[in-house]
């Protein structure tokens, strides 16, 4: 099979909210049996059909990067980490339904992967404006995943999930919400699917098909400013 | 009257300390978690405000503030809700959460609670056999059974504390030890790492065409399931899969080896930061006070040999013994009884906070390298517990430093403890636990630039 062309996507959460186990499922269609502690860095790959079903369509790789640890991690792990970030052309956002602070944390993460960290204090800012502005030039595409649906009883559904959609909303981003150990969630067909397809679309779309003026290089040198650590590439 | 107002004072005293323990979880502890259980938050501020209390009634005592008869009492109270929550309430907790994780039990699980509950008094009461800690004519559940296991428990998680502090302190504090780190090294074993990232992308995009292409064919590859399944996969094969299992194979070494790359890496960079922060006035600071650390450490396992070899305990406590030394060899003349209760106010105040703030930074520390959200119930009632244990034998080995006439409420409140025996064991600990450390931080510092050196 003649080599495909690829596209990198990261995979971001809180520990422990089964960012590892989504990976699994979205690239072996099977539950993942034994999680643990992802260490670092763990990359699986899906193939994916770009426009399916039409006669433009085409197969590329999608990479997977779980990268593991937590917002709030030393700073020595974070300059670590951000060597991962080089060349990203999407960003999965995972969650856990049942942890309110995981979902705050995200924002944290997502900028600390576009690489415009603001000092980290204590206090999380949650003002919606503030961040709708930071995300609208975002270029970037962002999916947000919320896990473990199946532990939040019918009673507390609507609530939970009205507030994940605000956290979409500040995202400019889909958001998906289901159970990593029932492969059901995202059959063939079902809305879950459909919304993964056309994110994954849209990623492969930004990187091959559009380019306005900012040549997106295909080479895996880095560039380094300064000696300091290591940034990605600023989609400004 | 009286009593009454001690009383009152004691139980603000004791609301302050449960909310300053309610806030430490909150903001220190489960800073990236939920609370879903309120117990378990309840359960560690009233431990750690009971613990507190028992330190207030010390200081109570040194200073001689309330009634003695009341503080009596306090001391009793104090001391038996401390016990009933260290042996009963959170031993049967952390059995429960630990039932409620595995999903297999979760029908039965104040049963299976109540099971791990008495296998923990069993080997709690065994305890208390290879120990000459207690004169045998007392019953099976008084005060003294209880508390001389606490103790010691508690002075072992002490000494062993101390040990390893003692040791680590200088050796994170000098720069001395610093490896030297530059720019270049970190640049390369980060391309190293990208590499290993590679290869395990590659390696995963051909198992992952070749899965595509067997399914398209209509050759669905199970992974063998089941007992039967696995013999039958012994003697078949489906052509094609050898090649696959090898290259899993492969990958799975690449993994790991981009595990190890990863961890090396975060070590290089935070030894970096080191050198950096040592060249700042703090870190200049911090290199002097790591001599002055490491002198003050090898003279306290040259004490511990010396307490052990020579078989004495400390008869005086370190008050009396300075303020006879000043008044003796120094000719100086200062009331006696007025000054001993301030400088023994003062020397175990400092005593008394330096241990809870150094304890509850460990913990922290502790709590944030080994939780996760499934486990962090269980690891915040585990830390309560080691918490108001280590309390409970400061509380025993403070005695020691402090003069006689302070030391009835002690004795008279936890009985006919063996207290000599306790701080023989502590010195024992203490000199394992610093040798240990000092042999573990040697051994990991040699290791640490071959393996570096060998890139």
């Amino acid at each position: 099979m003649a080599a495909l062309d690829r596209v990198k996507v990261l995979v971001l959460g809180d520990s422990g909210v089964g960012k590892s186990s989504l990976v699994h499922l979205l690239c072996h269609n099977q539950v993942l049996g034994n999680p643990s502690w992802t260490v670092g860095c763990s990359v699986d790959v899906r193939i994916h059909d770009y426009k399916e079903g039409t006669p433009e369509e085409k197969t590329y790789y999608i990479e997977l990067w779980d990268v593991g640890g937590s917002v709030g991690s030393a700073t020595s792990v974070k300059s670590t980490r951000a060597v991962f970030y080089n060349l990203l052309n999407g960003i999965i956002l995972v969650h856990d339904l049942t942890n309110k602070k995981s979902s705050q944390n995200l924002y944290r993460w997502s900028l600390e992967a576009l690489n415009r960290d603001v000092a980290p204090t204590g206090v999380l800012v949650t003002n919606g404006d503030y961040d709708r502005e930071q995300f609208a030039d975002n270029q970037i595409p962002l999916l947000v995943i919320g896990t473990k649906l199946d532990q939040i009883p019918e009673t507390k559904r609507n609530e939970v999930l009205t507030r994940t959609a605000f956290l979409a909303e500040d995202f400019n981003a889909e958001e998906i919400n289901l159970d990593c150990t029932n492969p059901r969630y995202l059959a063939a067909g079902s809305s879950n699917a459909v919304k993964l397809s056309r994110f994954f679309d849209k990623v492969i779309e930004k990187r091959y098909f559009l380019r306005d003026g900012n040549q997106i290089p295909g080479f895996s040198e880095r560039k380094r400013f300064g000696g300091g650590t290591v940034k990605s590439l600023h989609y400004d | 009257m009286s009593f009454l107002i001690d009383s009152s004072i004691m139980f603000t005293s004791q609301v302050l300390f449960f909310g300053f323990g309610w806030l430490f979880f909150m903001r220190k502890l489960f800073k990236d978690y939920e609370v879903r259980q309120y117990v378990v938050q309840v359960i560690f501020s009233v431990t750690f405000a009971f613990s507190c209390t028992m330190f207030e009634l010390i200081i109570f005592e040194i200073l001689g503030v309330l009634n003695s008869s009341s503080r009596y009492f306090h001391w009793k109270l104090n001391l038996c809700v401390i016990l009933l929550i260290l042996v009963f309430m959170v031993p049967f907790y952390i059995g429960y959460f630990v039932v409620s994780n595995i999903r297999l039990l979760h029908r039965q699980k104040l049963l299976f609670a109540c099971v791990l509950w008495l296998t923990f008094m069993y080997f709690f009461w065994k305890l208390g056999d290879p120990f000459p800690i207690l004169s045998p004519k007392h019953g099976i559940l008084s005060i003294e059974q209880l508390i001389s296991r606490v103790g010691v428990i508690g002075v072992t998680l002490m000494a062993l504390l101390s040990g390893f502090g003692a040791v680590n302190c200088p050796y994170t504090y000098m720069s001395y030890f610093l490896r030297n780190v530059t720019d270049a090294d970190i640049l390369a074993l980060e391309r190293r790492l990208l590499q290993t990232m590679d290869m395990i992308v590659s390696k995963k995009k051909r198992i992952a065409v070749a899965h595509r292409t067997m399914f398209q064919r209509g050759e669905v590859h199970n992974k063998p399931t089941g007992f039967w399944g696995m013999i039958k996969s012994v003697t078949t094969s489906v052509p094609g899969s050898e090649n696959l299992s090898l290259i899993q194979q492969e990958v799975d070494a690449l993994e790991e080896l981009s595990r190890q790359l990863f961890l090396e890496t975060a070590d290089l960079h935070a030894t970096k930061e080191r050198i950096e922060y040592s060249k700042t006035f703090q870190g200049k600071y911090f290199n002097f006070l790591g001599y002055f650390f490491s002198i003050y450490c090898v003279w306290k396992i040259f004490m511990a040999t010396i307490n052990i070899v020579f078989d004495r305990v400390g008869k005086t406590d370190p008050v009396t013994r300075g303020i006879e030394i000043t008044v003796n060899y120094l000719g100086i003349q200062f009331d006696v009884k007025f000054w001993s209760q301030h400088i023994s106010f003062i020397l175990v105040g400092i005593i008394i906070v330096t241990s809870i703030r150094g304890l509850l930074i460990t913990l922290t520390k502790f709590f944030y390298a080994i939780s996760s959200s499934k486990s962090s119930n269980v690891i915040v009632l585990l830390l309560a517990q080691i918490m108001g244990m280590y309390f409970v034998s400061s509380v025993l080995l403070i005695r020691m430093s402090m003069p006689p006439e302070y030391r009835i409420i002690i004795t008279e409140v936890l009985g006919e403890l063996q207290f000599n025996f306790y701080h023989r064991w502590f010195d024992v600990i203490f000199l394992v636990s610093a040798l240990s450390s000092i042999l573990f931080l040697y051994l990991a510092h040699k290791q640490a630039p071959e393996k570096h050196m060998a890139l």
